[in-house]
């Protein structure tokens, strides 16, 4: 239990590193919200399994958690996306430095 | 005025899942189910419930049949598939050295009604492989597609993007 505690973790928290990566590496506006989107939610839900693991007695307010996460996130990485999409912010194409 | 949902009448079926989402939130974040407990979380979900008001229009969408719940686990099953999916192929173009990127914007057509459906699949898209939901105007969803399946059949590729979790949705939400 302590073993897969830990795995989840770890994955986690590679999870968000692999964010932070992406919002370096990306070339524009919408491919880092992308980019940050994805690997942070699944991460910050790899780290909820990983605790309630860790404390079984957590899982109820855990699962809240996550479900608030996984319906939040998404919402306000749309939100910024309008906003720049409604600000004129164009769409970084292939071949652009 | 009239014609904006937002104004409208709530059905009660709304009230009764809005009630019983907000006990269902107080159950999980309390941990106990002792009578006291429960009782001060009917009381608050009622307030909580009573001062959404109209704007629990937006639950009038929910299906409650018996097979709701099912459809409910079937989708939850896919979106999580898809999810891990969407990190594994995110995970790939952050790390290929490369960058893999052909992003640019299309249009999907959803044949959803209710708003929570929509929402529910612009949220879901926006989780999915290489696709961010940008604006939703009415049936139509403006996506961000970060790699648009270089010159393949880009309409029938277009279409698949929301059809998994479309036809999904469809199962306890109109």
């Amino acid at each position: 239990m302590r073993l897969l505690a830990d795995l989840f973790l770890l994955a986690g928290a590679l999870l968000c590193l692999l964010a932070a990566v992406g919002l370096l590496r990306m070339p524009d506006v919408y491919n880092r919200i992308q980019a940050a989107t994805k690997a942070s939610t699944l991460g910050s839900v790899f780290i909820l399994v990983g605790v309630g693991l860790l404390e079984p007695g957590w899982w109820a307010k855990l699962v809240a958690i996550i479900g608030f996460i996984l319906f939040t996130s998404p919402v306000g990485s749309s939100t910024l996306a309008r906003a720049f999409h409604r600000a004129g912010v164009a769409v970084w194409q292939k071949g652009q430095s | 005025m009239t014609s904006n949902p937002a104004f409208r009448a709530a059905p009660a079926r709304a009230y009764v899942i809005g009630f019983g989402t907000c006990l269902l939130a107080w159950i999980l974040l309390t941990g106990t189910l002792a009578a006291s407990e429960l009782a001060a979380g009917a009381l608050v979900a009622l307030v909580a419930t009573a001062a959404a008001g109209s704007r629990l229009t937006l639950l009038g969408g929910l299906r409650l049949s018996p097979a709701a719940p099912l459809h409910l686990v079937r989708y939850l099953g896919y979106f999580l598939v898809q999810l891990t999916l969407s990190n594994f192929d995110m995970a790939r173009r952050i790390l290929s050295p490369s960058l893999p990127l052909d992003p640019g914007m299309v249009e999907v057509h959803t044949g959803l009604r209710s708003e929570l459906g929509r929402m529910l699949l612009a949220n879901s898209i926006t989780l999915t492989p290489g696709t961010l939901t940008v604006d939703v105007d009415d049936d139509r969803l403006l996506i961000h597609w970060i790699d648009r399946a270089g010159g393949t059949d880009m309409e029938a590729a277009t279409r698949a993007i929301a059809a998994g979790f479309e036809q999904r949705i469809r199962g306890f939400l109109s």
